[in-house]
C-alpha cells in the first residue's frame, strides 16, 4: 500500500448547518498534506469522516483504491489510518506504556509489541514517563503520548488534527521534526493547523477549506500569497470553534 | 547492570527495579502471557519474597477454624469469605470496566437457586453437594450472556439502572415460580456432619473460592484483555477506533465475574440451609458489595478482599447485636456516604498514593539510562525536548 | 369481562397521571444534574408516610395535608442536594451521584422502618372509598382526585420550564451545562432547584400512592423505583414528555394484564423495556446519544 488518501466530493450537514459541501482533497502517498481554513470550515468534520467517526451524506473516501466511506472506526485504523484528536484522547488511568498497548497488537509477539512501544516512547521523548499514569502527564506530553500510540500499529497514513495547538515554541520543533523522520520514512501525513508557521514549514501541500468547500489547493509558497485564502480568514476573527 | 537484568539477582530484596520489564512500581506490567525465560526467572526470584508473605498469609488463613473454634467466629468467617469472593468477583467486572453493576445478586441467586434445586433432584448431600458449585457458577455464566449482551450496548448511567431492573425481574420471578419454590423458597439439603466443625467444609470451600476470584482478578490485571477493559473504562470510544473490540471484552468480564459470583450464591444458600427470594435476592447485597469494593479501592486487587475483610464482619456482627434490620440498614447507607464523600478512592488506592511518591524515587535512583541502549539514535539526534518546561 | 376491562384502562389512565408526574420528576433531574435519583421511590413513600402523619395525628385533610408536604419534601430535596450531591465531582461522578443518592434511599427507609415498623399503613379519606360511577363500573374518586392533581402538577411544571426565567435557565443548563455556565447562569443553584422540584413532587405522588396502593411499608419504595426507573429508560432519559406517555401507557398496560396474571402483572415494565432496549437502545423518546460511555 502506497497510502494515499483521497476524499471525493464529501457532504455533510447537521441539521441545517452545512459543514462540508462537494469537499475534495488529496494526501498524495508519502508527502506531508497540511489542512488549513478558518474555525468552522469544516476541518474536524472532515477527518471525521475520513475515520468513520461520521457518517457522509455524499461523496466518497479513498484510501489508495479502496473505498473506505462509511466504515467503522476500527476498520479504518485495521487498514492504516491513523488519527489523533484536538483535545488529547488519551487514557488517564492507564500508564503511559499501558496506553501505547491498548491499540491492537498486529500479529507482533508481545514483548515485540511491548519494546516497540518503548522505542516510540522514546522516539516522542516520553519514556522517561512510561510508568506514570497518562493522566499526570501535561498538556504537551498528552499530545506527544498520542502522537506516539497512534503511530503503534505502523499506521500507513497518518492525520493529526492540530498537533501544534497549545503547545510551547520549542515542543513544536520537536514535534516537527518527529513527523519529518516519520514521513522520511514514507508515511503519508494529513495535518490540520491553525499554526501557519508550522503548516508552511513542514508541509508539502496545503489544503484550504472555507464554509465546508476547498478554495485552494497548491505547495505552501503559493498558498501563502493566494488571495483567495486571505479572504477566507478575513472577517472571521471570531475566538473559539 | 545488564548482566543483572539477565540474571535478575534480586539477592532477598523486593526490589522491583531490577525486573528486565520497564514499568516498575504501581504499574503492574501490562501484558505478561509471553515471557522470555530469562525474564521469568528474574522475576521469580525478585517476587519470592511476596510470594513467601502470600504464603504465609494463606497459611494463616487455613489454620484459623482450627485456632477458632467458637461457630459463631466461623460462621461470621465463611459468611466473609464468600463476601471477599463475590466482592472481587464483582470489582472485576464493574470496577475494571466502570460499568456499575447493581444486579449482581442475579447471579448471586441464580447459583444459589440452582444449587438446591440440583441437589434436590440429583439426591445430592454432604461434601457432593460442593461439586456443584462449578455448575452453578457455569448457570449463572450462561445467564450474562444474554443479560449482557442487552444491558452492555447502553450508555453507562442506563446500564446500572437496567442491572437494577433485572434485579427486580429475578425476584419476582423466584418469588413466583414454581420450580424456585415461589415466595417461600427451597430447603437446601442438611449435611450429616459433626455440629462441632459444621463449618469447616463451608470454610474451606470458601477459603478456595476466595482465592480463585482473587487470583482470576490478578490474571486479568495483567493481560491484555485487563488491559483492553480498563482502556474501555477510560474511553470506550477511543479504544475502540483503537482496535478494541468492546462487546465481547466487556461480556467477557461479565461472564468471568458472573461464573464467581454464582459459585458464591451456591456456597451460601448451602451453608445457610435455604432459598428463600427476598434473602437470596437482597437489594442490600448489592450494596454492600458495591461499598466493599470502594471501601477498599475501585478497580484495585487488594481492595475489594480488604473491604470484605473488614466490612462483613462488622455487618454480621451488628446483626447479632441488633434484631431489628433497619440498624444496619441506616448504618450502610451512612458508611457509604461516608466513603464516597470522603474516600472516594477507597482505603487503599489513598494509601497507595501516599507510599508511591517515596517508592517512585528510590526505584529512579536504581533505573538509570537503562534503555540507553535501544533509544540512543531518535533521542540524541532531537534537543532534548526542553526536559523541564515541557511540564 | 368487558367492564373489568373498562374498569383496568381507567385506573391505568388515571394512576398513570400520578407515575407520570413522579417520572417527569426523575427526568428532569437527570436532565439538569445527569444523575438517576434511585431514592425517588422512597421519596414517594417518604411523602405518603408525611401525609400519614399529618392525616392520623392532626387530623388533617390529605389534600390540605399536601400545603405541608409539599414544601417539606422541597426542603429534604434541597438538603439532600446539598449534603450529598453537590460535593461529589470528579470522573467518577455519575456513579458516585447514583451511589449516594442508593445510600440515601437506604437511610430514609431505615428510618421509616424504626418509626413506623413494617406493617402496612394507608391513607384514608372519604375520597378515598367513596367511587364515582363511570360507564359501568366504580371507581374510586381518589383516582379523579389523583389524575386531576398530577395535571395541576405537570402543568405548573411546563409554566415554569417555559414561561419563567428560571425554566429558562433550567432548559439551557439540560442542553449545555458548561454554555450555560458561561453566559452566567448558576448552575449550582439551578441544579438544587430542580433536585427540590423533582422531589416535591414526590409528595403528592406520596399521597395519591398511599391512598391509591391500600396499604404500604417502607419496603414499597423498591417497588415504586423499579416501576419509575423503567419507565423512564423505556421513555428515553431526557425526554419528559416521553415519560408521561409511557407512565401512562404502562400503568394501563400493567393493569390490563392485572386481570388475567395478578402475580406477574409488574414484568410488563420490565418485559417492555428489556424489549424496547434491544431493538432501540435509545428508549421510545430518547434524544441522547446511545454510544455507550
Amino acid at each position: 500500500m502506497t497510502g494515499t488518501l483521497r476524499a471525493e466530493s464529501v457532504s455533510k450537514s447537521f441539521g441545517g448547518l452545512q459543514a462540508l459541501a462537494d469537499c475534495s482533497l488529496t494526501a498524495a502517498a508519502g508527502r506531508i498534506t497540511g489542512l488549513i481554513g478558518p474555525n468552522g470550515s469544516g476541518k474536524t468534520t472532515l477527518f471525521n469522516a475520513i475515520t468513520g467517526y461520521e457518517r457522509v451524506d455524499a461523496g466518497q473516501v479513498y484510501l489508495d483504491d479502496q473505498r473506505i466511506t462509511g466504515a467503522s472506526p476500527q476498520r479504518v485504523f485495521a487498514l492504516g489510518v491513523g488519527r489523533t484528536f484536538q483535545l488529547t484522547r488519551i487514557f488517564p488511568r492507564l500508564t503511559v506504556l499501558e496506553n501505547m498497548l491498548v491499540p491492537a497488537n498486529r500479529g507482533r509477539s508481545t514483548r515485540d509489541h511491548r519494546e516497540r512501544a518503548m522505542d516510540l516512547l522514546a522516539f516522542t521523548g516520553i519514556e522517561r514517563h512510561a510508568s506514570a499514569l497518562a493522566g499526570t502527564l501535561s498538556y504537551g506530553q498528552r499530545k506527544l503520548l498520542e502522537l506516539a500510540y497512534v503511530l503503534v500499529a505502523d499506521p500507513a497514513v497518518v492525520l493529526l488534527d492540530e498537533p501544534a495547538g497549545g503547545v510551547n515554541p520549542t515542543l513544536i520543533h520537536h514535534i516537527a521534526d518527529r513527523i519529518r523522520e516519520l514521513n522520511a520514512a514514507g508515511r503519508t501525513f494529513l495535518i490540520v493547523e491553525h499554526n501557519m508557521d508550522f503548516v508552511m514549514g513542514l508541509c508539502h501541500e496545503v489544503t484550504v477549506l472555507d464554509s465546508g468547500t476547498v478554495v485552494a489547493s497548491g505547495p505552501p509558497e503559493l498558498i501563502r500569497s493566494d488571495p483567495r485564502v486571505l479572504d477566507a480568514y478575513l472577517g472571521t476573527e471570531a475566538d473559539d470553534d | 547492570m545488564t548482566s543483572d537484568r539477565a540474571t535478575g539477582e534480586a539477592a532477598g530484596e523486593q526490589d522491583t527495579s531490577r525486573q528486565p520489564d520497564v514499568d516498575p512500581g504501581r504499574a503492574a506490567p501490562a501484558t505478561e502471557p509471553l515471557i522470555t525465560e530469562t525474564r521469568i526467572a528474574g522475576q521469580l526470584r525478585s517476587r519470592t519474597p511476596a510470594l513467601a508473605g502470600l504464603a504465609v498469609l494463606i497459611a494463616v488463613f487455613a489454620l484459623f477454624p482450627l485456632v477458632f473454634t467458637n461457630p459463631t467466629v466461623t460462621t461470621i468467617a465463611v459468611v466473609t469469605l464468600i463476601f471477599v469472593a463475590v466482592a472481587s468477583a464483582w470489582n472485576l467486572f464493574s470496577g475494571f470496566s466502570g460499568y456499575l453493576s447493581l444486579g449482581h445478586a442475579v447471579f448471586y441467586g441464580t447459583g444459589a437457586y440452582f444449587l438446591v434445586v440440583a441437589a434436590k433432584d440429583w439426591n445430592l448431600n454432604g461434601t457432593a453437594v460442593f461439586w456443584l458449585l462449578p455448575l452453578a457458577g457455569a448457570v449463572a455464566a450462561l445467564l450474562a450472556v444474554p443479560l449482557g449482551l442487552v444491558a452492555l450496548r447502553v450508555r453507562r448511567h442506563t446500564f446500572v439502572v437496567i442491572t437494577i431492573a433485572f434485579f427486580f425481574i429475578a425476584q419476582l420471578s423466584a418469588s413466583n415460580l414454581t420450580v424456585t419454590g415461589g415466595s417461600s423458597g427451597l430447603l437446601a439439603p442438611v449435611p450429616n456432619w459433626a455440629p462441632a466443625t459444621y463449618n469447616n467444609p463451608f470454610y474451606y470451600v470458601g477459603l478456595l473460592l476466595a482465592v480463585a476470584a482473587v487470583a482470576l482478578s490478578v490474571l486479568i490485571r495483567r493481560s491484555r484483555f485487563g488491559l483492553q477493559l480498563r482502556a474501555i473504562r477510560d474511553d470506550e470510544d477511543r479504544a475502540a477506533g483503537l482496535g478494541v473490540r468492546a462487546m465481547p471484552v466487556k461480556l467477557g468480564a461479565l461472564v468471568l465475574s458472573a461464573f464467581i459470583t454464582g459459585m458464591a450464591g451456591g456456597l451460601w444458600v448451602y451453608f445457610i440451609g435455604q432459598a428463600v427470594p427476598q434473602f437470596v435476592f437482597d437489594p442490600l447485597f448489592d450494596l454492600a458489595v458495591v461499598l466493599m469494593a470502594f471501601f477498599g479501592g475501585l478497580g484495585t486487587i487488594a481492595g475489594p478482599v480488604l473491604g470484605a475483610l473488614i466490612l462483613e464482619p462488622t455487618q454480621q456482627y451488628l446483626y447479632l447485636q441488633q434484631s431489628n434490620g433497619y440498624e444496619s440498614e441506616i448504618l450502610f447507607g451512612a458508611l457509604f456516604l461516608v466513603v464516597i464523600l470522603f474516600l472516594p478512592r477507597g482505603v487503599l488506592p489513598t494509601a497507595g498514593e501516599w507510599l508511591t511518591p517515596a517508592r517512585l524515587g528510590r526505584l529512579r535512583a536504581a533505573w538509570p539510562g537503562r534503555r540507553a541502549d535501544r533509544i540512543a539514535q531518535p533521542v540524541q539526534r532531537s534537543k532534548p525536548p526542553a526536559a523541564g518546561s515541557t511540564s | 369481562m368487558a367492564s373489568e376491562i373498562s374498569q383496568a384502562i381507567a385506573a391505568g389512565i388515571l394512576g398513570g397521571g400520578v407515575y407520570a408526574l413522579m417520572a417527569a420528576g426523575l427526568t428532569l433531574i437527570f436532565g439538569v444534574l445527569d444523575i438517576i435519583n434511585v431514592a425517588q421511590g422512597i421519596f414517594v413513600v417518604l411523602g405518603a408516610y408525611l401525609s400519614y402523619v399529618l392525616s392520623v395525628h392532626l387530623h388533617l385533610d390529605l389534600l390540605l395535608g399536601l400545603l405541608i408536604t409539599v414544601p417539606a419534601m422541597f426542603v429534604i430535596g434541597l438538603v439532600v442536594y446539598w449534603l450529598f450531591i453537590r460535593p461529589l465531582r470528579g470522573a467518577e461522578r455519575t456513579s458516585m451521584t447514583l451511589l449516594a443518592c442508593f445510600a440515601v434511599a437506604l437511610i430514609i427507609e431505615g428510618v421509616l422502618y424504626r418509626e413506623f415498623g413494617s406493617g402496612y399503613v394507608s391513607l384514608n379519606a372519604w375520597y378515598t372509598t367513596a367511587s364515582v360511577h363511570l360507564f359501568d363500573f366504580y371507581l374510586a374518586d381518589i383516582y379523579l382526585i389523583g389524575f386531576g392533581l398530577a395535571v395541576v402538577a405537570i402543568v405548573a411544571l411546563y409554566l415554569i420550564l417555559y414561561r419563567t426565567t428560571f425554566g429558562r435557565a433550567v432548559r439551557a443548563t439540560m442542553q449545555n451545562q458548561v454554555a450555560a455556565r458561561l453566559i452566567g447562569i448558576d448552575v449550582t443553584r439551578v441544579s438544587a432547584l430542580t433536585f427540590a422540584i423533582g422531589t416535591a413532587v414526590t409528595a403528592i405522588g406520596g399521597m395519591v400512592y398511599g391512598a391509591i396502593s391500600g396499604g404500604f411499608t417502607p419496603n414499597s419504595g423498591y417497588d415504586l423505583i423499579s416501576r419509575l426507573l423503567a419507565i423512564v429508560i423505556l421513555a428515553g432519559m431526557g425526554s419528559i414528555g416521553g415519560a408521561l406517555a409511557t407512565a401512562v401507557l404502562m400503568t394501563t398496560v400493567e393493569a390490563l394484564v392485572d386481570i388475567w396474571q395478578p402475580d406477574w402483572a409488574v414484568a410488563v415494565f420490565y418485559l417492555a423495556m428489556v424489549i424496547i432496549l434491544t431493538v432501540r437502545p435509545a428508549g421510545l423518546f430518547g434524544r441522547r446519544a446511545v454510544r455507550a460511555q
